[in-house]
């Protein structure tokens, strides 16, 4: 009885007896959901052009802030070291392309997904033994100080994070929807042989898009990077990115927001009004069985391409 | 039929062998296309009819042989040299982009028409979107010319199979193909939509004067729209010549037209 009351009852009373706490809650649930929208924006991107479930994009995020502090460390102002850092992830998309996917064009996605967890390796160590493994602070100068709005605290850190955020899924949407390139982009995603007898030449459009996922995981590796410092943990928030993407379908950019902010805010509401009840720290694992129990329900995501079976 | 004036050979293949491991899909075969002429190659299941579109237009590398196009001779054609070159074409099994309209997928077939390059278009907004529009334009006659207006901004997931099929015919139609391949255009089709189709070559190959190299099994529709055809079996070349001489062939017969009207 004490069980069920704890589970079904005390939490809502809770909840309508603090509504600004409440509200601070969802908040800082929303803001975190972005960042994890911004990791499963590059494994969206990949997937989508490629077909290729990219294993690899957590360690992207590591790389990226990796080479951005190892950079200002060594004394190269901000957004110089930004450009680098762009720069360095373009190169690498060419890289991949070339040893990666070129080689391995039309197996099958297993083989290709197997090849991005060799990657992840790689970029894991290849970063580390270039700029050390020890956990490293990261300032691009986002402001971190706190204020109130109406009773309600707000961190401009994570409004920034939101902002950022938000241009980023603007931006993709524009460049995929609007733009010729994202014309080919599409075309390549949906079907490789039609896009090549068209004239779309794959390689190119590959390294457009593994270039894409590279910038979007060092925006990503800014904001998480920022928040929690530069060290090994950040290439885990792309597990993180896996419920996100269960949630929002792997095919869809403005899935992955929707999953992102779904997961953000539930995991935080968990955490705070039903954590106690099992010792807390249910955080880290809530996402995963919310994940499921929407696999049950709706396979394919809240926005991916229904899945059509023809018998 | 009127009298119908054809060019020089535009495209010659010679010797052509191509297999996969063990198995053999092409062998020794050679025939040739003049400008403006519909040319059908026809064979029974297997016979590597889909092969010889797939070699024509760099899908497939045969070991053996020459793809002469153009009056330039190679050992194999690269997909984007043979589309670059003007080679266009359709799929057996409708390869459109499906999430994508009508629209849009037409618009796909203008890519190597553009002037300026992907990062062009990228940096200068200004001048890349004029260019859209000229090849806007473009399209919009295509699909009036195709009669599906009504299905422009539809997701071409959604249409039922004929209208797919023209659709993919509008996109091998933008790139303006100098050579456009068919693979079965009207598999799966009612009489109706037979009859637009054969219309829609017919126009094609007159108000274009595109070439046009077609698979179909449909043999009155063969008959009546190639000026030659090039009969395949178990990739041999077994005849070839117009579609009176073919039909009188006796090893035609017996391989092919004989098995299917049993």
């Amino acid at each position: 009885m004490d069980l069920l009351q704890g589970v079904f009852v005390l939490p809502f009373v809770d909840m309508a007896d603090a509504p600004v706490f409440l509200l601070e809650v969802v908040i800082s649930g929303l803001l975190t959901g972005i960042m994890y929208s911004l990791v499963a924006l590059g494994f969206v991107l990949i997937f989508k052009a490629s077909g290729v479930f990219n294993f690899a994009q957590g360690v992207m995020v590591l790389f990226a802030a990796l080479t951005l502090v190892g950079l200002m460390e060594h004394g190269v102002p901000v957004w110089l070291a930004l450009i680098l850092t762009m720069a360095v992830m373009v190169a690498l998309a060419f890289a991949i392309e070339r040893v990666m996917l070129r080689p391995l064009v039309n197996q099958e996605g297993i083989i290709l997904f197997m090849a991005t967890i060799g990657l992840t390796f790689f970029l894991e160590g290849f970063g580390e033994s270039l700029w050390g493994s020890d956990v490293k602070r990261l300032d691009v100068g986002i402001p971190v100080d706190s204020f109130e709005v109406g009773g309600v605290l707000l961190n401009s850190f994570d409004l920034w994070a939101a902002g950022i955020g938000a241009v980023m899924v603007i931006g993709l949407a524009v460049f995929f929807q609007k733009t010729p390139i994202g014309r080919a982009l599409r075309a390549v995603a949906d079907d490789h042989q039609a896009a090549m007898s068209v004239g779309i030449p794959l390689k190119t459009i590959w390294v457009i898009v593994w270039s894409v996922a590279g910038i979007v995981a060092m925006v990503a590796g800014i904001m998480w990077g920022s928040k929690s410092g530069v060290q090994f943990s950040l290439s885990l928030i792309a597990l993180k990115a896996l419920p996100v993407l269960i949630l929002g379908g792997f095919t869809s950019v403005p899935g992955a927001i929707v999953g992102g902010l779904i997961i953000g805010v539930g995991e935080k509401i968990a955490e705070i009004y039903w954590g106690p009840l099992f010792g807390g720290a249910i955080e880290n694992w809530f996402a995963y069985v919310l994940a499921l129990v929407f696999l049950y329900f709706r396979p394919q995501g809240l926005f991916g391409e229904r899945i059509i079976e023809r018998v | 039929m009127a009298e119908r004036n054809f060019g020089e050979v535009v495209l010659k293949v010679d010797n052509v062998s191509l297999s996969f491991g063990g198995v053999t899909a092409l062998e020794n075969v050679s025939f040739d296309t003049r400008e403006h002429e519909i040319r059908a190659i026809i064979g029974p299941n297997g016979a590597g009819k889909s092969s010889m579109l797939n070699v024509i237009n760099g899908f497939y590398h045969p070991q053996d042989g020459t793809i002469t196009f153009k009056g330039q001779a190679r050992k194999q054609m690269r997909t984007h040299d043979a589309a670059a070159q003007g080679i266009a074409r359709t799929f057996q099994n409708i390869a459109l982009f499906k999430g994508m309209t009508t629209l849009d997928n037409i618009m796909t077939g203008r890519n190597l028409k553009m002037r300026r390059n992907f990062l062009w278009q990228a940096l200068y907004w200004g001048p890349a979107q004029r260019e859209e529009m000229e090849h806007r334009e473009f399209v919009e006659h295509i699909i009036d010319f195709l009669e599906i207006q009504a299905i422009r901004k539809t997701p071409v997931g959604r249409l039922p199979y004929g209208l797919q099929k023209r659709v993919e015919l509008g996109r091998a139609l933008a790139a303006e193909p100098d050579l456009l391949l068919l693979d079965e255009p009207m598999a799966g089709m009612n009489t109706e939509e037979k009859e637009d189709m054969s219309r829609f070559i017919i126009d094609v190959n007159d108000d274009f004067g595109t070439t046009i190299v077609l698979i179909e099994h449909d043999m009155s529709v063969v008959m009546d729209l190639s000026d030659r055809v090039a009969v395949l079996d178990y990739g041999k070349l077994l005849a070839d010549g117009t579609p009176d001489e073919v039909r009188g062939n006796k090893a035609v017969i017996d391989a092919y037209l004989g098995a299917v009207h049993d």
